[in-house]
């Protein structure tokens, strides 16, 4: 007998049509998959109805893996093979990954995304993620009873295109329709319903196990626009147990530990700080290897200033992310809280005080994602309640654009358009004749692409040969729900076209894209004047291109001191554009413009005289009374 | 003539109705679809229909249209947890015979 749920009136499913959809938190400590049950948004438990899946995977030898609690048991015994916070490896190459000396992990560099050598073979974070992925629709689909239509998966806000196409490929893997990638602080503001209510300024406080991360998100018409964003990936719960094992240390007098009763006392100190959610004093006792007793009670007192300066450092990225934002406390209507972290009454306290309000926090901070990736994935299944007819929206992170002539970015589409978007921009060639046009496609918010993160290249091959800026390459961006981006460039007179969907090598660290958007604010000014200076380069060299072409052709037309002149105008422009020097430039330029002035001037008599030579001027009548008539017939 | 709920389902319909946040009660449904002939439905209702017959249960209103009592009359709704799914059960004296998968049942 099948199990049912309740529907929204009229909605009911016609028998086998069920709409079956999950929402996926794909953490870097754990993950967890929740769905839309009777209209409430429930995570899915695991058969012992443990709700969450440690986002660890262990490879064997003979080619089987172990996902989750089991995998992360053997942790401890076999670290090379286990692999744990496989997130952070996503879209990266083996130059991103800092710190990579300290892990257990034998790396090795493939084109594109790194590879991690174990018993199973070298697997891709792509493959280590897809794993967890399966694991989570086995489970999804056991809770469920059918086969899934598809699921929202969450992605930090400052994913770009090549971490997002990873997680989808990873889906893909793991045989999971992906109806949309969502920003996890936007999936915790729906799951508090701020979607369909309010209008404002949010932020998102997420702290994690070992990450804190601070959004900044604006809601204006159903749409998400996470305006800053900022964080440390080196601060979360694990710091807080530290202090606390420090602490027991200390007031236990205890002398240097061994692995096991460092690792006994850890656990007490984890335990410790759980138990101080809900009460004023926790006991800590224990008996050591070493003999030694452990028997102390911390009270939140205490725990609150031990942890003092942990919880004032994530306060640092909050207002930094305000800054970047152009907001003050003010203006922000409501703070969710996310990560198992924020129970922690001294962090509930920080972030009421200084937002001046009570952060929200009625949802599980552990859940609250995933059910907020659920509702999403429940409403782009098809299964809307009334009411409910909004779409939500997301935005790019980052501006993407492409390479023109001179190293400088043209922005095609900038950053926080609403996805999906499409958007289209002409440009011409730079030189006679010209056949081929290498687009460079580009992300990050500098003028100079040396400056931004190069995301793909391709050609646009068998433009017709013609004087420079006649031809009309038409390059058109498209952004899918998702934040994937293709790139397509048709030459309109010829209809010649190339096309390629972004897989880019790989992407940028997190650091990377909060360097790059600190530096375009700090270069604003900078970059202008590089940009001047660079399209006066450009200039030069365009005029420098025409006139050769024009000596080559009608060198006869001038004397022999003017064509010194030139030359010398030519050589001096020519220095001059190879400093950085623009004003230099523009006067070699307006020098050598007017010194060719007449050069053209006869050029032009010339050209026309030929046109007409040897013609007589009935058989110029002629030709365009044959021309007319002959449109006619 | 008696539609029921067990105490089990009448609490999950509880909880479900007050985070829906409006709602009056259950609606009872058989359509005709499906591999076996007939199928249920089970929706929340905003309102009730003027022909509606009605029946508490465990503090629960539940709502059923004319057509589908004949097929309905003695079921009882139980809630019911298999492995991981979990889920409304319509344990009804009426049907004859069910599809595999019990969604659709002829009477």
């Amino acid at each position: 007998m099948a199990l049912l749920q309740i529907v929204e009136p009229g909605e009911s499913a016609a028998p086998h049509e069920h709409r079956l959809a999950v929402g996926i938190d794909l953490g870097t400590t754990n993950s967890l998959v929740a769905t839309v049950r009777s209209g409430l948004a429930v995570v899915l438990r695991d058969e012992l109805g443990r709700p969450l899946l440690p986002s660890v995977v262990r490879y064997l030898a003979d080619g089987s893996s172990e996902v989750g609690y089991e995998a992360q048991a053997g942790q401890a015994l076999d670290p090379r093979n286990t692999i744990g916070s496989v997130k952070r490896f996503m879209g990266r190459g083996i130059a991103d990954i800092a710190g990579r000396e300290a892990m257990p992990y034998v790396f090795d560099d493939a084109p594109g995304m790194l590879r991690i050598d174990t018993a199973g073979g070298l697997k891709s974070p792509v493959e280590v993620s897809a794993d967890i992925l399966r694991t989570l629709r086995l489970r999804a689909e056991a809770s469920l009873g059918g086969a899934l239509l598809g699921a929202v998966i969450t992605v930090p806000a400052y994913f770009d295109e090549a971490q997002r196409q990873a997680t989808k490929d990873a889906a893909k893997l793991a045989g999971l329709p992906v109806l949309r990638l969502l920003n996890e602080p936007t999936a915790a503001a729906i799951a508090y319903g701020l979607d369909n209510s309010a209008e404002g300024i949010y932020a998102v406080y997420d702290l994690g196990g070992g990450t804190f991360d601070i959004s900044i998100l604006k809601l204006s018409r159903g749409i998400f626009e996470v305006l800053a964003t900022g964080g440390d990936s080196a601060l979360g719960g694990d710091d807080f147990d530290h202090r606390i094992f420090c602490w027991i240390l200390e007031a236990a007098k205890l002398r240097p530990l061994s692995v096991e009763d460092a690792s006994v006392l850890l656990a007490r100190a984890r335990e410790a700080k759980e138990y101080l959610t809900c009460h004023g004093v926790a006991p800590i006792s224990g008996r050591l290897n070493s003999g030694e007793v452990v028997d102390l009670q911390l009270s939140t007192e205490i725990f609150a200033e031990i942890t003092q300066t942990l919880v004032a450092k994530t306060m640092q990225p909050v207002k930094k992310a305000l800054r970047d934002a152009g907001l003050s406390v003010s203006d922000v209507k409501g703070v969710v809280m996310v990560g198992g972290s924020t129970r922690m009454p001294q962090v509930q306290r920080a972030v009421g005080k200084f937002f001046r309000q009570d952060p929200l926090n009625n949802l599980d901070p552990d859940k609250v994602v995933a059910l907020g990736a659920a509702t999403q994935a429940n409403l782009l299944a098809g299964n809307r309640a009334a009411g409910d007819d909004w779409l939500l929206l997301d935005v790019i992170p980052l501006s993407l654009g492409l390479e023109t002539m001179g190293g400088l970015v043209e922005k095609i589409i900038p950053r926080n358009s609403t996805i999906p978007t499409a958007r289209a921009q002409e440009f011409t060639t730079f030189r006679d004749g010209q056949t081929a046009l290498a687009i460079q496609v580009v992300q990050g918010e500098r003028e100079l692409v040396s400056d931004c993160r190069s995301l793909a290249r391709f050609e646009l091959r068998g433009i017709p040969p013609l004087v420079a800026g006649a031809a009309r390459i038409r390059v058109s961006f498209q952004v899918d729900a998702d934040g994937l981006l293709a790139v397509s460039a048709r030459e309109q007179t010829s209809g010649v076209e190339a096309s390629i969907v972004v897989k880019p090598s790989y992407g940028l660290s997190d650091d990377e894209i909060a360097t790059m958007l600190k530096d375009s604010l700090a270069h604003v000014k900078d970059d202008a004047l590089q940009r001047a200076l660079k399209e006066s380069q450009v200039d030069a060299r365009r005029l420098l291109e025409a006139v050769r072409a024009a000596l080559a052709a009608d060198a006869d037309l001038l004397a022999a001191d003017e064509r010194a002149r030139v030359d010398s105008d030519i050589a001096r422009l020519e220095s001059a554009a190879l400093a950085d020097n623009r004003r230099q430039i523009m006067l070699a330029m307006d020098d050598l413009e007017a010194d060719t002035k007449d050069f053209a001037a006869r050029r032009m008599d010339k050209s026309i005289r030929r046109a007409f030579a040897g013609r007589h001027i009935n058989e110029l009548e002629g030709d365009s009374v044959a021309a007319k008539t002959g449109e006619v017939a | 003539m008696a539609v029921t709920l067990s105490e089990r389902a009448a609490r999950h319909v509880a909880n479900y109705m007050v985070k829906r946040g409006k709602g009056i009660g259950l609606r009872l449904a058989v359509r005709t679809s499906g591999c076996s002939g007939m199928a249920y439905k089970l929706e929340f209702a905003d309102t009730a229909q003027p022909d509606d017959i009605e029946f508490e249960s465990h503090g629960v209103r539940v709502l059923i249209d004319p057509k589908s009592m004949p097929y309905l009359d003695g079921t009882e709704l139980d809630y019911a947890r298999e492995g991981l799914n979990e889920g409304f059960k319509f344990n009804n004296p009426n049907v004859k015979d069910a599809c595999g998968c019990g969604e659709s049942f002829n009477v």
